[in-house]
């Protein structure tokens, strides 16, 4: 029951802040590099204010796998290299997330030498 | 007609969004994204109990790219997108399919300049203002506990 | 003949002797499946890219053409035409091994337009021009828009670029053929749209002005016409057009139509409807090409439309400016 509440409420949770996103699309006609850009934005917002925490108490995955929780693992790194010193204050940030950037990339590559881009209008 | 009258022409006859039909994608593609991962962190809790809350956070993450760039790659994650909008942007699979998208695109100029030096024409800002965050937040904390 | 600054009446008669069109995949299951010449069994072409496949689609056209009417490459005296790819490179490749005298023209969809103009003038001193424009919707969106497989969602008022390709043959003596009687050379028109993916408005300006000069130029009135064509404005465009002609007292509501906006058919779901430079060749030299041969329609004024962006400016804060150029066809 715990577990069954803890995927609801990631569902709920994850699916607001996609509406949200698709709001300013359909108010602004951004595009989506603009919307990640914001919504990174937001998780590093909500981090350096100690708000992240919190909601992810309650939403789980909901909030962290929307790009938010890329900026909040962001600042977390940089909270945790500023307790060590100034070197790993600024270093410490790209460390937390150089797994999720590391497959991104490399993931990328690797799909571009295995598929080809199609033209699928069906 | 004047240029003004003409915009408000324009404003008042484009034709808009199905906010209904749109909204309700988004949500419920994004939830079912949301979810798989919750599903993800809970297996993976399970089985590497040794595994630091980082660490597993990571993995999840890791997973989901790797599932965002496969479905590109297998062309159906634009499919997705198409009736999705926002709920299959704002989730790390959507900036899994940012990377890889243009890196097929573009791999007809060749790996080099193609592949590798146009992989980044969509998710590039995402990177930079990561990397600009990173060290801003980091040397404001820094700071912040020094005082 | 100069009729104004203009509009210009031709004291030869130039005639279209003969069309080719060649559909994508998905342009031939709509409306005008019955009239398309030949029809690709998909996007690819059996080509490595899709730049390649379109220089493919283009030489195939001329190919089939000259089959058609017994010509061979020397029988041709020039090679007008234009794409919307970088530099006109889909043009110039194609026409590369034909040793054809060769212009490359532009002006975004309006370029078969323009193509037909030069072709009408470089006539007096030819005998056979061809003619012929492409477009192609993978060339088109990684041009101007978004790689193929990113997951994006187009708005409302978006068009679909149309893959096809046609080619047409002017020359003065096949005089039983359609031919061109008079044209106006558009100028360009911006009411300051911004929206690229709302294309049809943003070209429906310059339509309205170009369909002015040449009724008032000529003296005629739009009942004159079976019909008055524009190239892809789309279906908002088109009534945008209609809304405009009206506000200058031309009533043309039942005569204007669309290439863009007739190719494809309600359930194909795209959005305003077609565009791109290929969208009004493929119309006319298959759909309107044959209802002209066929006696059932007499007189039209064929608007190509185009649009004057490239993927920078609307990024650096300018706007859409538009392009119309008219050419009257009788039979």
């Amino acid at each position: 029951m715990e577990m069954f509440l803890r995927f609801l409420s990631a569902f709920a949770i994850g699916g607001l802040i996609c509406m949200i996103a698709q709001i300013l699309i359909n108010k602004t006609k951004m595009t989506s590099a603009r919307i990640l850009v914001i919504f990174l934005s937001l998780g590093v917002i909500l981090e350096c204010f100690n708000l992240f925490k919190p909601i992810k108490e309650f939403a789980g995955c909901g909030i962290t796998i929307p790009i938010c929780g890329f900026g909040s693992t962001i600042v977390m790194g940089a909270k945790e290299g500023a307790k060590i010193g100034l070197f790993e204050a600024t270093t410490y940030g790209l460390t937390y997330v150089s797994a999720g950037l590391t497959a991104a990339i490399f993931f990328g590559f690797l799909m571009s030498i295995i598929f080809k881009s199609h033209s699928k209008r069906k | 007609m004047t240029i003004k009258e003409y915009k408000e022409y324009v404003k008042a006859h484009t034709q808009k969004t199905n906010e209904v039909k749109t909204l309700t994608l988004s949500f419920i593609v994004g939830g079912i994204i949301c979810t798989i991962g919750q599903g993800f962190l809970e297996l993976y809790k399970e089985i590497l109990p040794t595994f630091d809350e980082l660490k597993i956070g990571s993995l999840v993450s890791v997973t989901m790219i790797f599932i965002g760039a496969l479905l590109t790659g297998l062309g159906l994650y634009d499919k997705i997108g198409y009736h999705a909008g926002g709920g299959s942007i704002v989730p790390i699979t959507g900036f899994a399919n940012s990377i890889v998208a243009p890196a097929m695109e573009f791999n007809k100029e060749g790996i080099i300049l193609g592949t590798m030096a146009k992989m980044f024409v969509i998710a590039g800002p995402i990177i930079v203002s990561a990397i600009v965050y990173s060290v801003l937040s980091g040397l404001i904390f820094y700071f912040i506990g020094v005082i | 003949m100069r009729l104004s600054r203009q509009t210009f009446l031709l004291t030869k008669p130039v005639y279209i002797a003969s069309t080719m069109s060649l559909a994508g995949p998905y342009e031939a299951k709509g409306n005008f499946k019955d009239f398309f010449d030949y029809v690709m069994e998909d996007d690819e072409f059996n080509e490595k890219s899709h730049e390649l496949a379109e220089i493919k689609m283009q030489k195939y056209v001329v190919s089939k053409l000259l089959m058609k009417n017994n010509l061979e490459y020397k029988d041709i005296d020039l090679y007008l035409g234009g794409d919307l790819i970088n530099q006109l490179t889909v043009t110039s490749f194609s026409a590369k091994e034909t040793n054809i005298p060769y212009f490359g023209v532009y002006a975004a969809c309006a370029t078969f337009a323009e193509s037909l103009i030069v072709g009408c003038n470089m006539l007096l001193n030819m005998d056979r021009v061809l003619c012929i424009t492409s477009s192609h919707f993978a060339t088109a969106e990684r041009q101007y828009r978004f790689p193929l497989e990113l997951g994006t969602q187009p708005t409302p008022a978006s068009q679909w670029t149309i893959t096809g390709s046609g080619a047409l043959i002017l020359d003065k003596t096949s005089n039983n053929c359609p031919k061109i009687v008079a044209y106006t050379i558009g100028k360009i028109v911006d009411l300051e749209c911004t929206d690229v993916n709302n294309m049809g408005m943003a070209m429906a300006p310059g339509a309205a002005d170009t369909i002015e000069q040449h009724l008032i130029s000529r003296n005629q009135s739009a009942k004159d016409y079976d019909l008055i064509i524009t190239g892809d404005l789309g279906r908002l465009g088109r009534d945008t057009l209609d809304y405009l002609l009206k506000e200058k007292n031309i009533v043309a509501t039942n005569i204007i139509n669309d290439c863009g906006a007739m190719i494809f058919n309600k359930k194909q779901k795209r959005g305003q409807g077609g565009s791109g430079a290929g969208c009004c060749s493929l119309v006319f030299c298959s759909y309107l090409y044959k209802l002209l041969l066929s006696k059932d329609i007499h007189r039209i004024l064929f608007v190509p439309t185009g649009a004057l962006l490239s993927k920078d400016s609307p990024l650096q804060g300018d706007t859409i400016p538009g392009i119309a150029h008219a050419i009257e066809i009788e039979v």
